[in-house]
């Protein structure tokens, strides 16, 4: 009785949650209409407008983003592309334009070693922590003296 | 020991505060331009007043130069014309627009009816010198020296305090550039 009531409220809750979930795969970005010759330079594209940021957006990426400059630098990243530029030859004509700040992935460099290696230093470091403190507090343990072990055995005997 | 070891939870919590706090004070929107040093980039460009006219970096003047990049799309920029105005009567450069990805019609349309501050306007309507320049919005203004190399990239709209503060600094120290190069070839 009461499962044909749920039923189909269970049937709604499930849909609601298939609409949910597959509108996360929907791509609201905007979109251009670009033709390429197959499919690795389509890749290549999408790669490249993926990591490279928008200068005026601040927070978007070339592909997220709709405003002029990100429009213009997206239609530069598929003029290169079709011109057989790479893509080290693309990001350099970024970087020496706008400075490494386009770069959503920073290049390995002296300046970044703690922005990369960080997160793992960090890791290393609470590991060595957590080890001294875990070290600690085993040493620390005392046998139980005879009048506690004495109480022990009457509480497990009960 | 253990002492220290008690405290270490606040001393970090100062460290993260004392850094998250400079973190508040920085402008986002600051860029550092990646062209500051560099060579002012080659161009090809016609003239905004008469499309048959070529211009290049041959036609800069010798001296100091600002480059300023205007549009009439943006607002900023109408906001800013007055102050470019001003600064356009100053002997000690010589002041040159880049017409940013606009129609010739309403750009000429502006500067007739706001006054034309520049000696002459660059019409970059694909906006590719714009790129090379690492332009992305305007107002933007340059400072390129004797050398055509540029010295400055300011974002934004100029006015009488970023004036004071950022460019009579620079043109100062340009100045003096340029008379020590000048006394270098005559001695």
């Amino acid at each position: 009785m009461t499962l044909q009531i749920i039923k189909p409220v269970i049937k709604q809750v499930t849909t609601l949650l298939l609409a949910l979930l597959t509108s996360a795969l929907v791509n609201a970005g905007p979109i251009d209409t670009y033709q390429f010759p197959d499919e690795v330079t389509k890749k290549r594209f999408q790669q490249l407008v993926y990591e490279l940021r928008c200068p005026k957006c601040q927070n978007q990426n070339l592909a997220d983003s709709n405003s002029m400059i990100a429009v213009d630098l997206r239609k530069q990243v598929y003029d290169m592309l079709l011109e057989g530029r790479s893509d080290m030859e693309i990001v350099n004509f970024m970087v020496e334009r706008y400075g490494d700040y386009v770069l959503y992935k920073p290049k390995v460099t002296a300046a970044t070693y703690l922005l990369w290696f960080g997160p793992i230093g960090f890791i290393i470091i609470g590991g060595i922590i957590i080890a001294i403190f875990v070290r600690k507090s085993n040493t620390k343990t005392q046998p139980l003296t005879a009048e506690q072990q004495r109480q022990l055995d009457d509480i497990l005997n009960e | 020991m253990s002492k220290v070891i008690r405290f270490l939870p606040l001393i970090l919590f100062v460290l993260l505060a004392i850094l998250l706090f400079r973190g508040l004070s920085l402008d986002p929107t600051a860029m550092p331009s990646a062209l500051e040093g560099k060579a002012f980039p080659e161009f090809q460009l016609t003239e905004l007043q008469d499309e048959n006219k070529t211009l290049s970096k041959d036609d800069f003047a010798d001296g100091i130069k600002l480059v300023n990049v205007w549009a009439t799309w943006c607002p900023g920029c109408k906001y800013e014309h007055p102050f470019l105005l001003k600064i356009a009567r100053d002997k000690r450069f010589a002041l040159y627009g880049v017409n940013y990805k606009d129609a010739r019609d309403d750009a000429l349309q502006w500067l007739e009816q706001y006054n034309n501050p520049f000696q002459f306007t660059m019409f970059d309507v694909d906006g590719k010198l714009g790129m090379d320049l690492g332009v992305y919005g305007a107002p933007e203004t340059f400072v390129v020296d004797h050398n055509n190399r540029i010295r400055k990239r300011f974002a934004g709209i100029l006015d009488e305090a970023v004036w004071q503060q950022q460019f009579e600094p620079l043109l100062l120290q340009l100045q003096q550039e340029v008379q020590d190069s000048s006394n270098n070839t005559r001695g």
